[in-house]
């Protein structure tokens, strides 16, 4: 499949990466040959066979819904890049 | 004593026993040997002293008489793992400055048996390359050179940096990780033992995430021995990881007998592609008749599905990086970018991931989140996880016949030229049409130095084992090792 402009930006757009305009073809290219290497997938005959979920067949584990963790704010926020008042700090995102 | 940095794991795990050297000793002359070698580019974050206070406190611990075998060894980490208040950033611009504030298990583990950390290593940028050429901190550069060369090679990637700083004796052993091929891809262009063990049996807590239904961590040494001493060390169950397997860790050291009589060993038609060098079939060869001479049967098998592992991984692998990656958002760690007059919250996504993620990664961030897309989930990614499934099957069908491990070559070729131009991203994805296929069904493999090729070049050869059986497949690995005697390494040109 060749991957056009337009939709390279909305791919751009929908993991949230700002790509500019001009970068566009030559990213749809990428794109496009990358896709095409994948297609060769469409050979095979994948008739009734379950798409994997685990690699080993395990039930993943389960434990008591209960809190194991917390009152760490000041080590979770130290990393971050604005923090404020014990918040993560962003831009305003409601009017 | 001089030289004590070229030491292997088990002699120096012996000398420190006997008392002959110290751990202090031992570090400080990987942290000479470090200082000397900044050409390679392989230590990006120097922790010497934690590296002497872990030392002081292993020779300590290893005079009580209480020393498991990795206390006081000296080793690098790969980046990708969270170390406690030191840098821990992927070779991502999107992680400067973060510093967990927590250690991952497999480091944990290490540092818990006595392990030194001499600092961090460089490595392809959140384990997305296969030349350690996406890093924000620059190439790794392989102490191999082509003989009558000095043109830069690439060590391999993602565990670029870990490969280079055991070939060039930096370090006695280092963590590296494998997704599709990262830590045997780098092994082999270094000419040292790299093993990524069954998906579940080393902890992927604290790893940062690249795809994780796939990736692995695993050790990167000199020889095999080193390599079941270190895996000891860094595997276990552990509940913080839900796909962690609850099963004992077995004294892999003493599965290396060296005897494999009987042993059926597959030689899978598939992996005979078309424009393959000839030294590396040749090699291949060899391969196979060192192990029939050591008592093995060999057996031509098929893995019908071979073709298609690739094509399967860069769907897979995308997709879930897509997710992983999204926690990269300028809010919680790392990286902002600066805001523009008027710009919202969506502008600081768009941005700070522009700025902090690679193009390598961009690309592989938006092909998973194409293939994830309404529309294409079914046709892409639902099938890549029908192809695994078939890719699995087709491992499951030849152990069930009888084999016990296949032999493969681990690369298409030897270390290539830094900068070396593809005509698209996937001529470098090629690197791993070997290696792959284990990361999708889930299976040990490892690579271990063979021969050299005709410029001089370490080549590996990969063998695969077993679920679980990592203990067979590491002695395989050392009748396969021992056959050979490949006891080269670099010469010091840095």
């Amino acid at each position: 499949m060749s991957i056009d402009s337009t939709t390279a930006a909305k791919v751009a757009k929908l993991a949230r990466i700002k790509v500019e305009q001009d970068q566009l073809p030559a990213l749809a290219d990428e794109f496009s040959a990358i896709l095409g290497f994948i297609e060769q997938l469409n050979e095979v005959d994948v008739e009734g066979v379950e798409p994997m979920v685990s690699v080993t067949p395990m039930r993943l584990p389960r434990r008591e819904d209960v809190v194991t963790d917390g009152g760490q704010a000041a080590s979770v926020l130290k990393n971050a890049p604005d923090a404020r008042e014990g918040f993560f700090a962003v831009p305003k995102v409601v009017e | 004593m001089a030289n004590l940095n070229t030491m292997k794991i088990a002699e120096a795990r012996d000398a420190l026993r006997k008392g002959d050297v110290t751990s202090v000793e031992l570090t400080e002359a990987c942290l000479s040997a470090i200082e000397g070698a900044s050409a390679l580019n392989a230590f990006v974050h120097h922790t010497p002293d934690i590296a002497r206070t872990q030392a002081a406190a292993a020779d300590a611990r290893i005079a009580s008489g209480d020393a498991p075998a990795m206390c006081g060894i000296p080793l690098g980490i790969k980046d990708l793992f969270c170390t406690k208040g030191v840098p821990s950033q992927a070779a991502s611009k999107i992680l400067e400055g973060f510093k967990p504030e927590y250690e991952s298990t497999v480091s944990s583990k290490l540092f818990d048996s006595g392990a030194v950390m001499l600092g961090k290593l460089n490595m392809d940028e959140f384990a997305m390359g296969s030349s350690n050429e996406t890093s924000v901190y620059g190439d790794v550069v392989n102490p191999w050179q082509a003989t009558g060369s000095n043109t830069p090679l690439t060590p391999g990637g993602s565990s670029g940096g870990s490969a280079a700083a055991v070939a060039a004796r930096l370090c006695l052993g280092a963590t590296g990780t494998d997704t599709g091929g990262s830590i045997r891809q780098p092994a082999a262009f270094t000419g040292i033992t790299g093993i990524k063990p069954t998906y579940g049996r080393c902890s992927r807590w604290g790893v940062v995430a690249f795809a994780s239904s796939l990736d692995q961590a695993g050790p990167m040494t000199q020889d095999v021995r080193d390599a079941a001493i270190m895996l000891e060390a860094m595997c276990g169950y552990d509940a913080k990881d839900s796909t962690s397997a609850d099963l004992a860790v077995p004294n892999f050291e003493a599965a290396l007998t060296g005897d494999i009589r009987g042993k059926v060993i597959g030689i899978p038609k598939e992996y005979r592609m078309d424009g393959m060098p000839g030294e590396i079939e040749t090699l291949w060869e060899q391969g196979r008749e060192m192990l029939r001479e050591a008592g093995a049967e060999i057996r031509d098998i098929s893995l019908p599905h071979t073709k298609y592992a690739l094509p399967a991984y860069y769907v897979i692998a995308p997709a879930e990086a897509s997710s992983n990656l999204a926690r990269y958002d300028g809010v919680r760690f790392g990286h902002r970018a600066a805001m523009a007059a008027g710009d919202g919250i969506t502008e600081m996504y768009e941005k700070t991931r522009a700025e902090g993620f690679g193009p390598e990664v961009q690309r592989r961030v938006m092909i998973g989140t194409y293939v994830l897309s309404a529309g294409f989930y079914d046709a892409y990614y639902n099938r890549a996880r029908r192809v695994r499934t078939l890719i699995k099957k087709d491992f499951e069908d030849v152990f069930a016949e009888g084999i016990d491990a296949i032999l493969t070559p681990a690369t298409p070729s030897a270390a290539f030229e830094l900068g070396k131009s593809f005509d698209d991203p996937v001529q470098m994805y090629l690197n791993d049409v070997f290696t792959v296929t284990v990361n999708l069904a889930g299976l040990p493999g490892i690579s271990v130095p063979t021969g050299l090729d005709s410029a001089g070049l370490p080549l590996g050869l990969q063998l695969i084992g077993r679920p679980w059986e990592e203990g067979a497949l590491l002695n395989t690995a050392f009748a396969l090792e021992q056959a050979a005697g490949f006891a080269e390494y670099p010469a010091k040109w840095y």
